[in-house]
């Protein structure tokens, strides 16, 4: 119900929204919660393990019953809380976790066997038979359980993330934070400012009291009116700051889009990472409830929330409101309601001397001991000292006092202590470095004290960052104590809620005690108090007093849990916002892309690079079709490839000869200027990390080459060899792998098609084999390799980047016209494989020098890294699994890469394996399948017979253990 | 003989202007590398404050005259962009053509920076990034560097192959700030 | 988490690749035998408590650096260039 000329928003703006279908409506300021109590709705929702009728509980984002789903379809978002969503046109809610209607749920049978359903049922219900757990059990419990459900689409929205930094960043926009930001600000600081509400102003918004002889609302106002004005200040509502990080990383989440009807581009959230060098905490505090029996009914709410629908939104949550409670604050709720003409049915409070009275029935030392109402309150029983008295209600508010709101403060492994005199956790300071924590979450209650607080703490800060704090004093504010007289448990029949989210009652905690669970740890996750989505923010201490009462422990003794981020829940696309798409893997396209698609060529992806797989003609049905004849293109006439992905590293200095026969396990200082020579480099451990060519182009000038996978690995390998190995070596690297578009020409007619294009032609003496050379390209400075990884005469031709695309174009041309063209990844890999030439599938990490047949190109004459420990015992020997050939006995007979190879007759199981596949091809030059693989002792196995099994795809084929170089193995095509 | 012609590297994916924010390519003519040998990084800028007018600048600065900037690229690295290194540095310096290897970029306009922030990790302010100042950093997963042009403006550069994903990036970024409104 | 490069000043973790234990510097003589060599290649403490590892700036200057931090405080100490330390 609204109270007409009550609230902080105009009623008359109306606007409408829907709730489970039905068109309702509300105000502009209004949350979802306020509007729906304003329109009558007490039942928000059902409870998750019982399915227990639940109405609103609170104000803010610690709500734990009235969560709801937003929008339909894969935009629908589950368990928002009704408290947090602003009310927008056309917004769109649903109850859930019922069916099949809230106010008829099926599941709430549950409830009915709830004796059966006490903690640790789940452990001990469904304990055998043991093959039920997967199969039966967990599908059946999944059905069960559970808040709101996704939609299981894909979800186009769009989420952000963001990057800030500040001297000062201020956590919670109440009075305090006001106060600590304006005092930041006033010295010259760079502020944030950032607060989980729409509006600044924290409890001043729904409290009465006046501030510098203002009405709270309105003093907060002028607060921000002057904030914003200020350059060096920024204001971040509905920013949640969610978690305290190392050195002064703060994780907050806004919420962009979610307040108003989607919008192209506009993104929902934006997830920040903001960098401050001080951070003044003023997060606040949160009221906790009263375990009494029955105390989860729709319209008992905490009274803080009470008054904060009343005072802010001006609606009544009831028309007969009683309050219950242990402190001074059951009394205000009491002095608003009726000031605003709300019939306060009764204040009962718990302690025998309360000191403060109004205007309405008051009974001291009293408890609320039962309640009624299955769908919503209807009345409660009060136990007094007189007697009991039965009274009509259909809202209750209920404060069990206030518990900081500290978890910050706990993120980076913080412990909070307990204070005996506000019976509740306070922040323990230095707990984050560079944190201080300021008014009501350090403890401190009055809003007078709150500001003084704010002003000293926030001096402190600034003056530590080297500013002059500004003059400034605290306005007048309320400065009444907080008086308050511990109540946690009412005795009484009937189920007393603690954890209203996961339906955690007293005697759960009670059971979890006797079950020996008495850490609260333990307790914790035994009874789940706690961990549902609020994380225990209403509920945990109140289950800690019970815990300690039970085990006979003060509270201190018996602990606290631990609070981790995210303070309130983080969406999962929030926090991965920003990487989809390109920002998860940014896309590397060769100049040759463009020409490559063209042409029809699937691309394929290479880490970040994409390549083309094989380019397709008329009359091709497969990819096998393409591959093979671009193979036998290859050997008969020519092909081109693009291989611009291989990394090149600029290597320049007096020391770079002496580098490379430092980081290579063959000699480099040898080579001449214009030659090439294969490279193999290791890991200090031994094993093989990369290999390529490098090519001297001057006395101190080397280009090397590195495989696509390992360019940044090898290049931060040589900054480490560099920096920290050999400093003495006095050379300087760069990568080109970017400068130079590189183009393989491989074939008989390579030569053809290189001099058709280069200004001045080479032959065999000019160019023989591992040579390399200047060249100009239509007046273009380009380099020239001979060099060749498919075993055929061949070039690799490179020229700078820009020209890439055009050359490629070129080159592609003349190829054709001399029966050629391009080929693609599938070829390339067909013809490596035949040529035996090694890749990442060979050298994985797990193989040496010596076992791909290498170990004699391990310099013994120099020192070089991995040299040592590659002659260890264990990496050298017949027991190592060693590089081989394979060809299957039966041309058609599959090979498959991962496959391992057995003896014979022998069981295919792992303790008779003798090797594995690393990678297979259909040869069309042999007319067979062919493969390399390791295999025990494999060199001296030539000629055996293996026998191949993969288990995954269920093949056994018989293979001829050979030499890996299938082809030419005397080389004199690529010589030739 | 061949003509080769030359191909710019962001294809059509620039310019892209957003209210008054514009991200437009800066064409790289010539650039080069330059990385002192040890010890001899005095006498390499004092040869290209000869040569060029400009010599060597601090970590995380650069500067310019006229055609001509020189960019801090790195540990021990230098970019010149927009002018010819003489050849006797090469006996100081390693000197490396990277005329084609960066694809630059310009944002510039009063959203520039919010639009930066939800890519790079870096603190833009202008205390901590004003005028004369670049980095070496991140653009997402893109190694980069971020230089503010002076006023709003920040040339990007990426690796070449990644010039379509930076434009994508920044464009994305700077459509969902504008989205926002005022 | 943020570390301060010498070059570039503070910047976020991503920026950093995690190089392991910087007894890495310390790397033996060819000759040194294979108990040298197993401990440099293989063996490594666990510290609770201070700790000196090798971050790489591979998303910035690509400087080697040695970092020394406290694993339980996540305090960091110190940053230098490791080819500062390796001298």
């Amino acid at each position: 119900m609204r109270v007409a000329g009550k609230g902080l928003y105009d009623q008359s703006r109306r606007i409408g929204f829907s709730f489970d279908g039905k068109p309702m409506s509300g105000i502009e300021g209004d949350t979802l919660a306020s509007a729906l109590l304003a329109s009558g709705v007490r039942l928000m929702g059902r409870s998750f393990k019982y399915h227990r009728p639940r109405g609103v509980l609170t104000a803010g984002s610690e709500e734990p019953n009235a969560l709801v789903t937003i929008g339909q379809g894969a935009q629908a978002e589950p368990n928002v809380r009704a408290t947090v969503q602003e009310l927008f046109a056309g917004l769109n809610a649903q109850s859930q976790n019922r069916w099949p209607s809230l106010r008829a749920d099926l599941l709430s049978v549950n409830d009915l066997a709830a004796p059966f359903f006490s903690a640790g049922f789940y452990y001990k219900t469904f304990m055998w038979p043991r093959a039920f757990w997967e199969r039966v059990y967990e599908p059946i419990i999944r059905r069960a359980a559970g808040l709101g459900a996704l939609s299981g689409r894909h979800n186009e929205d769009h989420y952000e993330k963001a990057f800030a930094f500040c001297d000062v960043l201020v956590i919670g926009g109440g009075p305090s934070g006001l106060m600590a930001a304006l005092t930041a600000a006033r010295s010259g600081a760079d502020v944030i400012l950032a607060d989980e509400d729409q509006r600044f102003g924290g409890r001043l918004l729904a409290e009465t009291e006046e501030v510098d002889g203002q009405p709270g609302a309105e003093w907060a106002a002028s607060m921000v009116r002057e904030l914003e004005g200020m350059d060096n200040v920024r204001l971040m509502p509905r920013t949640t700051v969610t978690g305290a990080y190392d050195q002064g990383t703060y994780g907050a989440l806004e919420r962009v889009g979610l307040h108003r009807p989607r919008e192209a581009h506009l993104p929902l959230e934006c997830f920040w990472r903001i960098v401050a060098r001080r951070a003044i905490l003023c997060a606040g505090a949160l009221e906790r409830p009263i375990a009494f029996p029955n105390n989860d009914r729709p319209g008992i709410m905490m009274a803080g929330a009470v008054r904060a629908y009343l005072n802010r939104w001006g609606v009544a949550p009831g028309q007969r409101v009683a309050v219950f409670g242990n402190n001074d604050d059951a009394h205000r709720t009491a002095r608003d309601l009726a000031a605003a003409g709300v019939t306060v049915a009764a204040v009962i409070d718990s302690r025998a001397e309360p000191g403060v009275s109004g205007d309405f029935p008051t009974y001291s030392g009293a408890q609320v001991v039962a309640t009624r109402g299955r769908q919503g309150l209807t009345g409660l029983t009060v136990r007094h000292s007189g007697g009991t008295v039965d009274i009509g209600a259909d809202c209750l508010a209920m404060s069990g006092g206030w518990n900081p709101s500290l978890h910050l403060t706990c993120h980076m492994n913080g412990r909070p202590d307990w204070s005996e005199s506000l019976h509740t956790f306070v922040p323990r300071a230095g707990a984050i470095p560079g944190l201080v924590a300021a008014g009501a979450c350090n403890g401190t209650f009055s809003t007078s004290a709150c500001l003084s607080e704010a002003i000293a703490a926030t001096k402190a800060a600034v003056s530590e960052l080297g500013f002059k704090p500004a003059a400034i004093k605290a306005p007048r504010a309320d400065g009444a104590a907080y008086r308050i007289e511990p109540l946690w448990a009412v005795e009484g029949k009937g189920r007393k809620w603690i954890d209203f989210q996961n339906d955690v009652h007293v005697k759960d905690v009670l059971l979890a005690a006797q079950e020996n669970f008495r850490s609260v740890e333990h307790m914790k996750r035994y009874t789940t108090q706690g961990m549902a989505t609020d994380q225990g923010k209403s509920s945990n201490v109140v289950a800690l007093a019970v815990l300690a009462d039970a085990t006979g422990r003060g509270i201190p003794q018996t602990g606290t849990t631990t609070f981790r981020p995210p303070y309130s829940p983080v969406s999962i696309a929030a926090m991965g916002a920003g990487a989809q798409g390109k920002g998860f893997a940014p896309e590397r396209f060769t100049t040759s892309d463009q020409a490559s698609r063209d042409r029809a060529a699937p691309m394929i992806e290479a880490g970040l690079w994409y390549r083309p797989s094989y380019f397709p003609r008329p009359g091709e049905a497969t990819w096998r079709e393409a591959c093979d004849r671009e193979v036998t293109m290859v050997r008969e006439a020519v092909g081109v490839c693009d291989v611009s992905t291989l990394g090149k590293i600029d290597i320049q200095g007096p020391g770079a000869a002496q580098l490379l026969d430092f980081v290579y396990t063959n000699t480099f200082s040898t080579l001449p200027v214009g030659k090439v020579r294969y490279g193999l480099m290791l890991r200090e451990d031994g094993h093989v990390m990369d290999d390529g060519t490098t090519a001297r182009l001057g006395e101190q000038h080397f280009v090397m080459t590195t495989t696509t996978a390992a360019a940044g690995l090898v290049m931060r390998h040589l900054d480490f060899v560099l920096q920290v190995l050999r400093p003495d070596l006095d050379v300087r690297i760069i990568s080109v792998t970017e400068q130079w578009a590189q183009f393989g020409v491989a074939g008989p007619q390579a030569r053809e098609v290189i001099n058709s294009l280069i200004d001045a032609p080479v032959d065999h003496a000019t160019m023989p084999y591992m040579a390399c050379a200047p060249v100009q390209v239509g007046g273009v400075g380009g380099r020239l390799f001979r060099i060749s990884f498919s075993g055929e005469h061949a070039y690799e031709l490179a020229v700078p980047a820009r020209y890439g695309e055009s050359l490629y174009r070129l080159l592609v041309a003349q190829a054709e016209a001399l029966g050629g063209g391009p080929y693609g990844m599938e070829a390339l890999n067909v013809l490596r494989i035949e040529k035996g030439h090694i890749t990442h599938a060979e050298i994985h990490g797990r193989t040496t020098a010596f076992d791909i047949g290498f170990d004699r190109m391990v310099s013994r004459k120099k020192d070089c890294v991995g040299q040592t420990s590659a002659a260890r015992p264990g990496l050298i020997g017949p027991e190592r699994e060693q590089l081989v050939g394979l060809r299957s006995v039966t041309p058609a007979d599959k090979l498959t890469a991962g496959a391992h190879l057995f003896a014979g007759g022998e069981a295919a199981v792992r303790a008779n394996d003798q090797g594995y596949v690393t990678s297979v091809c259909w040869s069309p030059t042999l007319g067979s399948n062919i493969g390399l693989a390791f295999l025990r002792n494999g060199r001296a196995r030539h000629g055996e017979r293996v026998r191949l099994v993969d288990h995954l795809r269920r093949i056994e084929t018989v293979c001829e253990v050979c030499d890996p170089v299938f082809v030419d193995p005397e080389g004199g095509r690529l010589r030739g | 003989m061949a003509n080769l012609i030359a191909t710019p590297p962001f294809g059509d994916t620039l310019p892209v202007t957003v209210g008054a924010t514009t991200i437009t390519e800066r064409p790289i003519e010539r650039a080069a590398s330059v990385a002192p040998f040890a010890g001899r990084a005095k006498a390499v800028s004092a040869a290209l404050k000869q040569a060029i007018g400009l010599g060597l600048t601090g970590p995380g600065e650069w500067a310019a005259k006229g055609e001509a900037s020189v960019i801090w690229f790195g540990r021990d690295t230098w970019l010149v962009i927009g002018a010819e290194v003489p050849e006797s540095l090469q006996a100081d310096a390693a000197v490396t053509d990277q005329s084609d290897a960066w694809a630059c970029l310009r944002i510039d306009g009063p959203q520039a920076e919010a639009a930066l922030a939800r890519l790079v990790p870096l603190d833009l302010r202008a205390a901590a990034f004003g005028t004369g100042r670049t980095a070496r950093s991140l653009i997402g997963h893109m190694s980069a560097s971020i230089t503010r042009a002076g006023g709003q403006g920040y040339d990007l550069m990426v690796m070449r192959s990644m010039a379509r994903t930076l434009a994508h990036e920044v464009a994305e970024a700077l459509q969902s700030v504008a989205a926002r409104g005022a | 988490m943020r570390l301060t490069c010498p070059l570039c000043g503070e910047r976020d973790r991503r920026e950093f690749y995690y190089g392991g234990d910087a007894m890495a510097l310390e790397r033996p003589a060819p000759d040194a035998g294979d108990v040298a060599w197993n401990d440099y290649v293989h063996l490594r403490d666990n510290p609770a408590g201070a700790t000196r590892d090798l971050w790489y700036h591979d998303g910035g200057c690509g400087t080697w650096l040695v970092v020394e931090r406290d694993t339980l405080t996540h305090a960091i100490a110190k940053v230098t260039p490791a080819s500062e330390v390796a001298r």
